[in-house]
């Protein structure tokens, strides 16, 4: 298929509709609300289901209900709104219900801002609401690969049976760049298999399937607990994505960066290049799981003497890269959170200072 | 080779849709571009910029602090901009709404009265077309046909304006040679 | 001659967790009956609450999912829009309707979504040890308001069918009560007529109904149906609010 110049957000919505997700809930907020105004003239055309919820909570449950129904289903905000959704994501987590859910990112704490920001890291990969669980996060670094990674993320939910987040900061969402889709729609059948509350005259067995988070025997809840955790090692196995940049150089710097931040890097580490300062990236695909081994076998060559998280956020990934290094060489951190996304300019001069 | 247009001006001006359009266009001469617009309130009427970066390698940063080219629509995108635009890029300056110059001589300024231009086609409209195809003839960042190709595309919708619109950009390319 | 009492289908043979005299029981009963009578159980899905009735997946033999507190709404929103044939109704008592899920229930039924709403009004919390409910009556004693429910501090009771009836979208509203053996022949005519608009796609339905909670009330079961009469039928006046065929 040729090529077609799209904007992120609508990029993301038509994605999910070439992945057979035919299902979208969702609640208006800045800067991802064009993935909602391109899917309800969209959703029709393919016969999808299309709801703007009353709030991010509501929706949050809108997919949880439609996921443990047994259908491909997702969602997409933005910050405030995904701190909203954290409880429907953990009572989906629980309960073992895929989706996906976008967050293209802006800044905080509170309302914060509507610019581009990775503030999220810690909430996305750590903390995405009460109880014990993760998500699998992915994290595009254009359009393109936002739309790649729309379409693995439905297959790896249903894999794990968890909900899968696509971690973009604004400007992937706000921003054009040519993309290919593949040909065609693929539909997706609802899904009558053994645990979806599809009705029991969808099965042929009498057994009647029950969705639910609670279990109020200890030994039960350990028990769903460990079957969660042993997803989340499974992850760990493998899910790791990551993609080098200029690794092969003698790097004295080695960069660790993600989405847009990891593209503004390359630039920087081109300039550096042609100055003759080789600077190495490492930038993950995947934020959980996070690229440990990778991380530390390219900080831990002898060329490598310090490493930078270079994040639009206020070093959370810090303490993910550190965990990897080991305390082998030291981690430094530079970003921005207030919208301004930092240029190549900044990056080379932090790194100069790191030299 | 990359070059980046940085285009500014009033919100309403037409900015992201002109930057939308050379983006599509120097995508169809098989060039990777991005497109990157300011959004948020300051769209509603305040001033709005996009900038697009067209290249002939992956593009790095969409973030640009000194972009090759300018085009400044009215007179606070001019003061505000044009000091960052690198030395030997293009310049364009919306002449019908702002009376001075860059001061720079180290760049091509072109100064193009696109609103007394677009009144005489008839429609005001079409003032930001003109400023598109003044300056894609002046900069040849993207050939001529791709930039027709590209308005006719944007306009598919609308077939109506697509003759009028293909009128703007002759005038625009008269404007550009007439300096 | 066959039985002329025996479980219903669609009820399982678990013994329920709830307290002697509460009204839980007879409301299952009520829903499985219907549920029986209408030929559904293979094509239902109930969504059991946060509060007593949390458990009430074990008393049915169908499909169900559990939701957050007040969230039952949006999650029967979401099944019924990606599948349209199925049936699917929410159990919810009055702390989980009226107080945390006010904004999905409104929604829901204002969106005219085509589920239905078992809604039990015992003016109190139950399974969290008898808090204050939006329900509460004026001067009602619960640990929360140990001196009466003061309506200067917290305002009046909130008459859920009332307000949802106020809505401009059409839809089945109704309160009935399960205290005499008429009103349950009423309630149960009720919840089947509930059903049998969702059956026919025509709109979203609440069937409203007035309960005890002798535990928490402090009193004995038959107290408490005499408590529920005396103050709370005054308030909560039985009857159809809404069908979908008012103007």
């Amino acid at each position: 298929m040729a090529k077609v110049l799209m904007k992120g957000n609508e990029a993301i919505a038509e994605a999910a509709i070439r992945s057979g997700c035919l299902n979208y809930f969702a609640y208006p907020i800045t800067p991802q609300s064009e993935v909602a105004e391109y899917l309800v003239r969209r959703m029709p055309e393919v016969g999808g289901v299309f709801l703007q919820g009353e709030s991010e909570v509501a929706v949050s449950y809108m997919i949880f209900g439609a996921s443990a129904a047994g259908a491909r289903v997702f969602t997409t905000s933005s910050s405030p709104g995904i701190s909203l959704m954290s409880e429907g994501i953990s009572y989906m987590a629980g309960a073992q219900c895929p989706a996906v859910i976008v967050n293209i990112m802006r800044g905080g704490p509170g309302l914060g801002g509507i610019l581009p920001s990775q503030a999220d890291y810690f909430q996305a990969t750590k903390s995405m609401g009460h109880g014990d669980f993760r998500l699998l996060v992915l994290a595009p670094a254009s359009v393109q690969e936002a739309v790649e990674m729309m379409m693995d993320a439905f297959p790896l939910a249903e894999k794990y049976r968890n909900p899968v987040m696509i971690l973009g900061d604004g400007l992937i969402g706000q921003m054009m760049e040519p993309v290919e889709f593949p040909e065609g729609l693929k539909k997706e059948p609802l899904n009558n298999d053994a645990w979806a509350t599809s009705g029991m005259d969808t099965r042929k067995s009498n057994q009647r399937n029950l969705v639910k988070s609670l279990f109020l025997d200890p030994e039960a809840l350990n028990n769903n607990n460990l079957t969660l955790k042993a997803k989340y090692d499974k992850m760990k196995q493998e899910e790791v994505r990551f993609e080098d940049y200029n690794t092969d150089a003698p790097y004295k710097v080695l960069i660790v960066s993600y989405g847009t931040m990891s593209r503004v890097c390359r630039t920087a580490i081109d300039t550096m290049k042609s100055q003759g300062v080789e600077v190495g990236m490492v930038r993950p695909q995947s934020l959980f799981p996070f690229p440990e081994d990778r991380v530390r076998e390219a900080a831990d060559v002898p060329h490598c003497s310090v490493v930078a998280s270079i994040e639009m956020s206020m070093g959370q990934m810090v303490e993910d890269i550190e965990r990897s290094v080991q305390g082998k060489k030291p981690v430094k951190w530079f970003g921005k959170c207030g919208g301004d996304v930092p240029t190549p300019e900044e990056v080379v001069d932090f790194v100069h200072t790191l030299l | 080779m990359q070059n980046e247009v940085q285009f500014a001006g009033f919100g309403g001006q037409g900015i992201m849709l002109i930057g939308k359009i050379l983006a599509h266009a120097a995508m169809e001469e098989g060039y990777e571009v991005s497109w990157v617009p300011s959004y948020g309130p300051e769209m509603r009427g305040g001033t709005a910029y996009c900038t697009v970066v067209i290249s002939d390698q992956p593009i790095g940063s969409p973030v640009i602090k000194n972009p090759r080219h300018l085009v400044a629509m009215n007179r606070p995108s001019l003061e505000k901009f044009s000091p960052a635009v690198q030395a030997g890029g293009t310049l364009f300056i919306n002449g019908s709404l702002i009376p001075v110059g860059s001061g720079r001589d180290d760049v091509d300024e072109l100064n193009v009265p696109v609103v007394e231009i677009a009144k005489e086609l008839g429609n005001v409209k079409t003032a930001n077309i003109i400023a598109l195809a003044a300056f894609v003839a002046r900069s040849g960042i993207v050939s001529m046909d791709a930039l027709k190709a590209s308005v006719k595309e944007e306009f598919s919708q609308k077939p109506k304006l697509i003759p009028l619109n293909m009128k703007a950009i002759e005038a625009g390319i008269e404007a550009a040679k007439k300096r | 001659m066959g039985k002329t009492f025996a479980r219903p289908e669609a009820m399982s043979q678990q013994v329920t967790h709830y307290c002697p005299g509460c009204t839980h029981g007879v409301i299952h009963r009520l829903v499985a009956e219907v549920i029986d009578e209408l030929g559904i159980r293979g094509r239902t899905v109930g969504i059991a609450p946060v509060g007593c009735a949390v458990l009430a997946y074990n008393y049915f033999t169908f499909d169900f999912q559990e939701a957050a507190h007040g969230r039952a709404p949006a999650m029967a929103t979401g099944i019924k829009r990606v599948r349209p044939d199925l049936m699917v109704f929410t159990y919810q008592g009055d702390g989980d309707l009226a107080s945390i899920g006010m904004g999905e229930i409104i929604h829901a039924a204002n969106r005219g979504e085509k589920f239905t709403t078992i809604f039990v009004n015992n003016a109190v919390y139950g399974m969290t040890g008898g808090q204050m409910a939006p329900t509460t009556m004026p001067g009602q004693r619960t640990t929360t308001s140990p001196f009466g429910r003061n309506t200067d501090d917290v305002g009046m009771p909130i008459k859920v069918a009332e307000l949802l009836a106020a809505l401009q979208t059409p839809g089945y509203i109704v309160r009935q009560a399960v205290l005499k053996p008429k009103h349950i022949v009423k309630a149960k005519k009720a919840i089947k007529q509930a059903f049998q608009y969702q059956l026919e796609g025509k709109c979203y339905s609440l069937v409203e109904i007035v309960s005890t909670c002798p535990t928490n009330w402090g009193l004995t079961p038959v107290e408490a149906i005499k408590w529920a009469e005396q103050n709370m039928l005054p308030y909560y006046k039985l009857g159809e609010y809404k069908t979908p065929e008012d103007e």
